[in-house]
């Protein structure tokens, strides 16, 4: 067990942290659950933290020069390289206490991607980080495209969906492959925690976020992200597709602590696929064939992530 | 005291570094910058050095991390080469506007395809416009003195900008020469410690790296460039107070047996001492033949340039890099600008020579110096040729 969790008091509804240090008044959609997590994350972790963003929605919504909307230092270099970014921080940081030029005090240092910056182009040199076990934080914000630049598929987008480059048509249904599992790779990498979270359950995505930062070496937190704009949806309706994702076992939460898979919220009584699929306009030319092959797949892989919390 | 040595310039170079006292160093392995990195590595590796040693992925991944550690207030230096380089090239941009005071040597090589591990400028030169400052090495001695340069340089806070260190692959890198290699003490009294203007700090939250708007990214832009130009103040202070305390003044531009000359030929990097002993011996058969060496080349020095050429009526511009489809090489292509419509100035060939390690003998910078002489006399078709080149 982690040395660290021992001493961690969790957040509840009544400690809430009142801080915003991602202030309001950013350029963000209606709606948008990318920025929501990513608020959450940052009260979880508090002031004493360093920010390196990797080129996307959030870092175009938040740094509009001369505005800014974050009273934590951040950095962005770009797109692929927040993990490497981070390494050089944490580096950095370590050399220089050890010298005496900088205070001992320890710092959290976490990095953030979308699900483009994390599972295609910058996945290599996440892993390198991981591999080299820098002590840092990656938080894939997944809202399952490309929304930046005007919704393309990535390898994170879920099969069957229509983005602008995976359109439905005489010949072709969407994303024609299943998203990738990051979380799977990071594990891969033995690195101490892992964790998947939805911002509809809000205090388990803090908690998270916290207990990442407490671990020491790399940690990986894979938060789905609701994207009104590139899914058609409702802007009122995200926190209710991030709750229904959880639900119908489509994004299942987890933990996994030193290689050890711990469900964090068992669904037994599974809602229908059919029913987070609905009211998002990226599904809805989904016939009902593929609708039972997402359904047959999701329920395979939720039975796979139990039989593996079953074992370890 | 300094010590006189025999010893491999990659070795000198990073025996410059280590004295440097530098603290972090992301590096990846490429042909023929490794023997700068294996020794850091075992510097590291033996206590003599206090650095953290970042085993990156990539080079891509090397300048990154670089750019996060210049961030966060760490002395930063790395290395590379050729396809390595090319690798980085986008990140390579990011430190000059962002003004971290990276340190890198480039170890020049030629650029695929062909693959070729061995020496030119093609690497480089595709990266010229990135934004840092640039000097060329052309013996051992100068790669060690001009390492330390670049850390006082970049890091002064007049300046704050990246730097890199040129020195010729192999033909440089892996030679033994005598170097004298400055003792601690001494390197401490030319390099002041590294104290940033701005680092990463949770007690001073700063946003570095937010998005320019239309309405502010020229302006940025042009930050940079006014920066870059007036470094030149800076580097040559920096060269100043190097040869008061040491003894070895470096200059933007040098010259040897130029004065009177009538033609001259103009080298970067290491050809040039091959390129001294061809006038000597051209000189010995009374012809009037000079040579200009460009060590600053950005911000390049133009006045310097002017001043050096004198009263020269032709230039034979060496360049160590083909530019496909364009009228002439980089360096050729820079005098040329430098020059255009100057009253009385010299007439500018240029020559496009050793490419891919191809030797560049003394005979072939005579061959250099008489095609001028005929060219003056009649306008060749192109402005440039590629010396040595085997028809079939």
């Amino acid at each position: 067990m982690i040395p660290e969790f021992e001493k961690f008091k969790r957040f509840k509804a009544k400690n809430l942290p009142k801080e915003e240090l991602l202030a309001p008044g950013h350029r963000a959609c209606q709606g948008c659950g990318e920025v929501l997590a990513l608020r959450m994350a940052m009260k979880a972790l508090g002031k004493n933290v360093i920010v390196c963003m990797a080129t996307g929605c959030m870092e175009i919504i938040t740094t509009p020069y001369p505005q800014t909307a974050w009273k934590v230092p951040w950095i962005h270099i770009a797109f692929e390289n927040p993990a490497s970014v981070a390494s050089g921080i944490e580096s950095a940081m370590k050399v220089l206490r050890r010298k005496g030029k900088i205070s001992k005090k320890h710092v959290d240092i976490l990095a953030v991607g979308g699900d483009g910056a994390t599972s295609d182009i910058g996945l290599g040199w996440i892993s390198g980080a991981f591999e080299r076990g820098h002590d840092f934080t990656y938080i894939c914000l997944d809202n399952e495209a490309y929304m930046n630049t005007g919704v393309q598929r990535s390898s994170c987008t879920p099969y069957g969906a229509m983005t602008t480059t995976s359109p439905p048509g005489k010949k072709s249904f969407g994303q024609v492959t299943w998203k990738k599992n990051v979380p799977g790779i990071a594990v891969a990498h033995n690195i101490p925690y892992v964790a998947t979270a939805s911002p509809a359950y809000f205090l388990d995505l803090m908690n998270k976020v916290k207990k990442a930062a407490l671990v020491k070496g790399p940690a990986y937190i894979h938060i789905y992200s609701p994207c009104p704009t590139g899914w058609g949806s409702a802007p009122e309706r995200s926190i209710e597709f991030a709750k229904l994702v959880v639900e119908t076992r489509v994004f299942p939460l987890y933990e996994v602590i030193e290689g050890r898979y711990i469900m964090s919220r068992k669904i037994t009584k599974p809602k229908p696929v059919q029913e987070y699929l609905k009211g998002q306009r990226r599904f809805r030319h989904l016939d009902e064939e593929h609708i039972a092959y997402i359904q047959q797949r999701v329920n395979a892989d939720y039975e796979k992530l139990v039989r593996l919390s079953e074992m370890t | 005291m300094a010590k006189r040595v025999g010893i491999e310039v990659s070795i000198a170079l990073a025996e410059a570094v280590k004295l440097a006292n530098v603290d972090v160093i992301p590096a990846y392995p490429i042909t023929p910058q490794t023997h700068i990195v294996e020794h850091l590595s075992e510097v590291v590796a033996n206590g003599e050095l206090d650095a953290e040693f970042v085993l990156v992925e990539s080079e891509h991944g090397a300048m990154s991390c670089c750019c996060g550690s210049s961030a966060a207030g760490a002395r930063t230096f790395t290395s590379s080469s050729a396809q390595g380089l090319l690798l980085m090239s986008e990140i390579l941009f990011i430190p000059g506007p962002m003004r971290f005071p990276i340190v890198m040597a480039v170890v020049n090589r030629a650029l695929s395809a062909p693959i070729s591990i061995w020496n030119d400028h093609q690497d480089i030169m595709s990266q010229r416009d990135i934004g840092w400052i640039q000097t060329f090495a052309d013996t051992g001695q100068e790669a060690f003195d001009l390492m330390l340069h670049a850390f006082r340089v970049a890091e002064d806070r007049r300046v704050s900008l990246p730097m890199i260190v040129n020195i010729d692959g192999f033909t440089l890198s892996h030679v033994v020469e005598a170097v004298e290699l400055l003792s601690q003490e001494e390197v401490d009294q030319y390099l002041p410690p590294f104290k940033p203007r701005y680092r990463l700090d949770p007690r001073k939250p700063i946003t570095m790296g937010p998005v320019g708007i239309p309405e502010i990214y020229s302006e940025a832009k042009v930050a940079h460039n006014e920066a870059l130009k007036a470094s030149k103040k800076v580097i040559l202070q920096g060269w100043k107070e190097f040869a008061d305390l040491f003894g070895r003044q470096y200059n933007p531009i040098e010259t040897y047996r130029s004065e009177d000359a009538e033609v001259l030929l103009v080298t970067m990097g290491s050809i040039s001492e091959t390129a001294m002993t061809a006038i000597d011996t051209m000189r010995d058969k009374g012809q009037k033949a000079g040579l200009v060496k460009i060590r600053l080349w950005r911000p390049f020095p133009g006045p310097e340039f002017r001043k050096a050429a004198g009263k020269a009526k032709i230039l034979a511009v060496v360049d160590r890099c083909l530019a496909p489809g364009a009228i002439c090489g980089p360096v050729g292509a820079e005098l040329r600008s430098l020059f255009y419509k100057v009253p009385g100035a010299p007439k500018i060939f240029n020559f496009i020579a050793g490419l891919g390690g191809r030797d560049v003998t003394v005979g072939r910078f005579e061959e250099m110096v008489d095609k001028a002489l005929v060219f003056a006399k009649k306008r060749p078709k192109e402005l440039y040729e590629v010396i040595g080149v085997r028809e079939k």
